[in-house]
């Protein structure tokens, strides 16, 4: 594996079978009367967040706290930090106390790319989702829970058909979603309006649909992703009534789906808009099961970064920020 | 007066001759020219062109001098073989008062590398609503030809079409900054494949498309001339090709990085391949050069756009656009054009010194290198290969997509009016 997790395009097919493997004997500490294990005792994990997100926050520091890591939560939302000057200046900041991986959740596409390749920092990079680029650990808990329900503990995705409705466009889930069920073997369908699709998307290794309906029968899992509702105000689309209409996922379109086909939703959710509450409150919505194992598959990205595999910290450094320090 | 021999040279990549500068002037061109007391460059295996003409320059000052000043930035123009630039109105406070301008014109009367033509803003403040005082800038010391609001676009139709007629009255000329604005809101890079897979918010070539087929018409209506900047796409091309065989007067320049660099390069994220317009794909890069070498191109200019360093040390989204292009132009011009076989020497000679000091009404520049022609030109050794190092740079920026490449040529020596500017590869 490689020292950093930017996109879910890092992982080969083995490297990301070892994460949800690992994933699975991280849940089994979630079982435990003591949640807890030494492997990171000593290890600080900075969660560095430029946007606001309570659940992927919490996910990472309940993920982080689990190994007995030290968390430091980093909020530098708000436009006096948002600055490039202060990603550079925050950035040597962790790595002068010693951060040994750092979290990121960032609103511009490829900040984590650019905090890992630039010189810096020297911790790991995880990418928390980064503007409409890329969200990898979603990706991964989406495959987990896939897994679980669908193919078995210890497989890939073979021959599952997984469809992806909403703002592809915007939808960072969807991008990493795309190519990482992609590589577990998995076939994947994106279906938007087409204003909600990016350029390009036709060289995707994945299908595409303008109608729900018509794909609902075919998939294994359905995953609805939240569309804003200020979306309608670009003119992506007329009304959030019309949304709904004919891309939103009711009682009835669930009916059409096989009956072992599980609905999927990164949340939060907006209920009435792209997901009906008869449909996410139904057994057949993973939603509060993917939010649990969210904390398992992030504990097994920080162990696996961090001290699992080969190329864990302290191996790798260059001196470029050390230096910075000692000027 | 003072005399200088330059012996042996190829002059546009042709025949060998000797050219002989008297004070500002050539004064001979041929064969074993006798120049007693003259000095003399030893000229053998270089081109001699006309001192280069950039109609698209941001020298930053008044204002920003953080990232480029007049004096530094007519260096960086001398270092890279130009012998006048096109100061560019998007300054602090804008280029678009008689004031400014002289400003700008005096400034560069005083760095003595390079002539400065001040470009004067279309609209007050850059702001699309009103017109500047176009005249006043024209009849000013600086005598202003070239108006653009570039960095933003003049996308009033009705706006547009008054800065066509007015400036008629004094030969002027609109320079267009092609960019739909609500088709680019947020806008990071081309929309393509790339922009999709990256998550970055595109800038669709149709945005640049639909201004310049708007404006070609507008120019046909009110019989006016239209220069269109740093035009980025195939369809650009094919809509210029289209209103120069009705026989409008529209021009067009091409930045030297839009002939060499693609969208792909942006995989990188790395700031320093953000400009605007941005970098298109494979299939634009050949139109561009196709229609560069058939004319329907008809200059290189470089947009060069200094920033100081903290400005694309940073993420993406909050890096600044542009790049610094003046002392590597030439050289990407014989990368993509000369060495391909696509232009001759004559051609960029053409492309890069006559046709935009045409466009920009320059006298004394952009001249045949003939007796009783200013001496105003460039000498370049076209067998070296270098890589390109911005810390050798003369300009106050460094932000250079092009770093650690190699690029073939080197300017040896400029001469402002027989004056070197640059000898033996230095500044003089």
């Amino acid at each position: 594996m490689k020292r950093h997790l930017i996109s879910a395009a890092d992982l080969t097919r083995d490297d990301a079978l070892l994460i949800l493997d690992t994933a699975e004997e991280m849940a089994r500490v979630a079982d435990r009367p003591i949640k807890k294990l030494p492997t990171l005792r000593g290890r600080t994990v900075v969660n560095l967040f430029f946007e606001d997100s309570t659940r992927t926050r919490i996910s990472f520091e309940a993920a982080a706290k689990r190994l007995s890591a030290d968390v430091i939560n980093f909020s530098a939302k708000g436009s006096s930090v948002s600055k490039g000057e202060s990603l550079k200046d925050t950035a040597l900041t962790l790595e002068a106390m010693g951060a040994d991986a750092v979290v990121i959740r960032h609103h511009s596409s490829g900040a984590p790319h650019r905090l890992a390749t630039s010189d810096w920092i020297n911790a790991s990079v995880v990418n928390a989702g980064d503007g409409t680029h890329e969200h990898p650990t979603q990706a991964l808990l989406d495959a987990f829970t896939m897994r679980r329900r669908l193919s078995g503990v210890g497989r890939g995705l073979e021959g599952r058909r997984v469809t992806v409705v909403g703002d592809i466009l915007h939808s960072r889930v969807a991008r990493s979603n795309v190519l990482l069920l992609t590589t577990l073997g998995a076939r994947v369908t994106l279906v938007a309006p087409p204003t909600l699709l990016p350029i390009g998307v036709e060289t995707w290794p994945c299908e595409v649909s303008y109608d729900l309906d018509a794909v609902l029968a075919k998939s294994d899992a359905v995953m609805m992703l939240r569309v804003q509702r200020e979306r309608m105000n670009a003119a992506y689309f007329p009304t959030e009534r019309e949304y709904a209409r004919r891309y939103g996922l009711d009682g009835l379109r669930m009916a059409a789906l096989p009956e072992h086909a599980i609905v999927m939703h990164p949340g939060p959710m907006n209920r009435g808009m792209e997901i009906t509450a008869e449909v996410a409150d139904s057994p057949r919505c993973t939603a509060v099961e993917q939010v649990a194992n969210g904390v398992s598959t992030r504990m097994a990205v920080l162990y696996l970064l961090l001290g699992g595999s080969e190329p864990a910290i302290g191996t790798d450094r260059s001196d470029s920020a050390r230096t910075e320090e000692s000027k | 007066m003072s005399e200088i021999l330059i012996r042996g040279a190829k002059v546009l990549g042709g025949a060998v001759q000797d050219v002989l500068i008297s004070g500002e002037t050539v004064t001979a061109v041929g064969a074993a020219l006798e120049a007693p007391g003259a000095t003399v460059v030893e000229a053998a295996g270089h081109i001699l062109l006309p001192g280069l003409v950039d109609l698209h320059t941001h020298l930053r000052e008044p204002g920003r001098e953080d990232s480029e000043t007049v004096l530094t930035g007519t260096r960086a123009a001398a270092a890279g073989g130009y012998t006048a630039v096109h100061a560019m109105a998007n300054t602090f406070p804008v280029a678009d008062t008689a004031g400014v301008v002289e400003q700008v014109w005096r400034l560069g009367k005083e760095s003595g590398y390079c002539d400065v033509q001040p470009v004067g803003a279309v609209t007050v403040g850059l702001e699309g609503k009103q017109l500047a005082e176009l005249g006043a800038m024209a009849d000013s010391a600086a005598q202003v030809r070239v108006f653009s609001d570039d960095g933003k676009c003049v996308d009033d139709a009705v706006i547009m079409r008054r800065a066509l007629e007015y400036v008629k009255a004094f030969d002027g000329v609109v320079a267009q900054h092609a960019q739909e604005p609500r088709l680019t809101e947020g806008a990071q890079m081309n929309e393509g494949t790339v922009s999709g897979e990256l998550g970055l918010t595109g800038w669709p070539a149709v945005a640049e498309e639909s201004v310049i087929a708007r404006d070609v018409l507008l120019a046909a209506h009110v019989g006016s001339r239209v220069h269109i900047c740093h035009l980025s796409t195939a369809g650009s091309v094919e809509i210029v090709r289209w209103a120069k065989s009705k026989g409008w007067d529209v021009t067009a320049e091409v930045t030297p990085h839009h002939l060499l660099l693609t969208d792909e390069l942006v995989r990188s994220y790395n700031p320093v391949y953000k400009v605007n317009p941005p970098l298109r794909t494979e299939a634009d890069v050949v139109a561009l050069r196709e229609a560069l070498a058939d004319g329907t191109i008809d200059c290189v200019a470089t947009d060069h756009a200094p920033h100081p360093h903290e400005d694309k040390d940073c993420e993406w989204a909050a890096a600044a656009m542009g790049m610094v292009g003046l002392e590597t132009a030439l050289s990407v011009v014989q990368h993509t054009m000369v060495d391909t076989g696509l232009l001759d020497w004559a051609g960029v000679a053409d492309r890069m010194s006559a046709r935009p000091a045409a466009i920009g009404r320059l006298a004394g520049h952009g001249r045949p290198v003939a007796p009783g022609e200013p001496a105003n030109l460039v000498l370049l050794d076209p067998a070296y290969r270098g890589v390109v190092n911005p810390a050798g740079f003369a300009s106050r920026s460094r932000n250079t997509p092009y770093e650690g490449r190699e690029l073939p040529g080197r300017v040896v020596a400029t001469f402002l009016r027989g004056r070197a500017t640059v000898m033996d590869g230095k500044l003089t």
